[in-house]
């Protein structure tokens, strides 16, 4: 493909999907090892009361608004998981079921009491985002990379979605070992003075705010997807944790390049017709992705200890 | 902020108020309750423990052995009480502990080498973003080298057995170079070796001058292994010396009709 048809038209949805797969795959690592990877699946049923709520405050749709009513809905339950699991002393697991069914219902019931008419909540867009549609009509070829009249047009998801992949970032890289330690063994870290619980919020809070940017750029399927599937994959591959990390972000980039690109070409391969679903196809490879590696990876083998000699 | 000096040593043999007797131990607790639920898992207990000495915490299971441990290092919060560390604040204090969490506690799928483990016991030497560095990893062998572990460094965790995984949790108390340790049950389901292993680093801790309490549940090794005995069934049974404070009347105090007396005069050889 030239880069006059790859620029205008792939390019952006692509570095969206990349950003949005890593951005979530990174704090997915951690949640999966605290046995926490739901958070995900729990995030994006809780933002609908949040945008419900930013739609009755402004009472418009509109991007902004609506990210920080998710937000707020998402930082909100995260708080209410964390209390319920440390004041019920639930497994977690249980906490956030107990917390995403309240609030989504609680989001039904606000949307049913409200005058709806006039918002459409388009369910497929929440569920597949709209990825395909996030193209950059202003470019002409590699040459726009380096204009600037053409980089003002570029889809306003694609910078919000690397900002976010960037604090993503800053937050694993500044309290990486605090994290590993906190995560591995809770109660030793606290004797060393690393507040455990504050970190614990913190990332569950950057996991939602991860989730919230790329729900609105990519949809929930792939969120929930690049939670569990790359760092599971991941965790197949090695017994080291900063490997683990590497193999994840690498089997992200994978699954949304390969999801991608099969999503628009795949069809015609085969003599089908039209292209399918980027954001369907992106989550189906991760998924395929980690069932290779759930089978031939070098350490999927989880024998525990050997009985004590 | 103000901060307390410590008392100088020499009043150490003489008799002393509590208050200054409290500010010399490496850790002194005054009146701790902690409660999970209604029921309070320990209940308003005094414990001082001597410097340079080796002292079991013993009691039944559920009698809150754990929860004194965990409560007097802040794991747990306790509902009231104080916890003073060598006379100051934990907080302030916290560099001077290491800590020996229950093996079970964590999840031995992680992934990690056991070098890695060791090395987490530098967290404070090395801060939030400090790098590892030649001599951090040479620190950290040399620990495993004195539990024995030397040639394990490269495995990954989830292969070591349960005694070995102990030994590494020790090597990582040990690279935290701290005057006080706090071992909760070390000595549960490991092999005769680590347990050897165990109670001779233990042992050459103290001769360096280190204090070291650790929650122990066999009572059959704790006159061959400790100076002093801390006997606790929720409240404080008794605490001293264990020629003074593991006998008969403790025992029986503690463990109720829970130790038949034929047992305790096994145990108790005073």
């Amino acid at each position: 493909m030239s880069g006059e048809e790859f620029v205008p038209l792939s390019l952006t949805p692509m570095l969206i999907g990349i950003f949005a797969a890593i951005a979530c795959a990174l704090p997915g690592n951690f949640l999966l090892l605290r046995r926490q990877a739901l958070i995900g699946d729990a995030i994006s049923h809780v933002v609908l009361p949040g945008i419900v709520v930013a739609f009755l405050m402004t009472g418009m749709i509109a991007a902004w608004p609506m990210m920080l009513g998710a937000a707020g809905a998402a930082i909100v339950a995260v708080v209410m998981i964390e209390a319920i699991r440390r004041l019920g002393r639930i497994e977690p697991g249980a906490a956030m079921g107990v917390v995403f069914t309240t609030m989504f219902a609680g989001g039904v019931l606000l949307l049913e009491q409200t005058d709806t008419s006039t918002v459409h909540l388009d369910v497929e867009h929440a569920l597949y985002g709209n990825l395909e549609s996030l193209i950059w009509l202003d470019a002409t070829g590699w040459a726009s990379l380096l204009d600037p009249q053409a980089l003002r047009y570029l889809p306003s998801e694609l910078p919000r979605m690397a900002l976010t992949l960037l604090g993503v970032c800053l937050f694993t890289t500044l309290f990486w070992r605090a994290l590993k330690i906190s995560t591995f063994d809770e109660g030793f870290a606290r004797t060393m003075g690393i507040r455990t619980n504050l970190l614990g919020l913190g990332l569950v809070i950057t996991a939602a705010v991860a989730a919230v940017a790329a729900f609105d750029a990519v949809g929930s399927i792939i969120v929930i997807a690049m939670f569990i599937c790359p760092p599971a994959a991941a965790r197949m591959m090695t017994n080291r944790l900063e490997a683990q990390i590497a193999w994840s972000v690498l089997y992200a980039v994978l699954s949304a390049v390969l999801g991608y690109v099969l999503a628009g070409f795949g069809p015609l391969w085969l003599g089908g017709g039209d292209a399918v679903s980027a954001a369907g196809m992106i989550a189906t490879v991760s998924g395929v992705i980690l069932a290779i590696t759930a089978r031939f990876g070098p350490c999927r083998g989880r024998s525990g200890a050997p009985a004590t000699a | 902020m103000e901060i307390v000096k410590t008392q100088p040593q020499d009043d150490l043999s003489t008799g002393q108020a509590p208050e200054a007797k409290m500010a010399q131990s490496p850790l002194a607790i005054r009146g701790l309750t902690v409660s999970y639920g209604e029921k309070p898992a320990v209940f308003s207990v005094d414990m001082t423990v001597e410097p340079g000495q080796m002292t079991a915490i013993i009691g039944p299971n559920g009698a809150g052995k754990s929860t004194l441990l965990k409560a007097a290092l802040g794991i747990v919060a306790p509902l009231s009480g104080r916890v003073s560390v060598f006379g100051r604040s934990l907080e302030e204090q916290r560099a001077r502990i290491a800590y020996v969490p229950q093996r079970a506690s964590v999840d031995w799928d992680f992934p990690t080498r056991v070098i890695d483990v060791v090395l987490m016991g530098l967290y404070r030497e090395l801060g939030l973003l400090g790098r590892i560095r030649g001599m951090h990893r040479a620190k950290a062998l040399d620990c495993l080298e004195r539990v024995g572990m030397g040639d394990f460094a490269a495995r990954q965790i989830g292969q070591l057995s349960g005694g070995q995984q102990q030994r590494v949790f020790l090597a990582r108390a040990l690279a935290q170079g701290a005057d006080l340790y706090l071992l909760d049950e070390p000595f549960a389901g490991v092999d005769a070796a680590t347990e050897k292993a165990i109670i001779s680093v233990l042992k050459s801790l103290r001769e360096a001058g280190k204090t070291v309490v650790v929650v122990h549940h066999d009572l059959a090794t704790v006159t061959e292994y400790f100076d002093r005995v801390f006997l606790i069934n929720t409240r404080r049974v008794a605490e001293g010396p264990v020629a003074e404070s593991f006998t008969e009347e403790t025992l029986q105090a503690a463990y109720g009709g829970r130790l038949a007396t034929s047992q305790i005069d096994k145990l108790a050889r005073v």
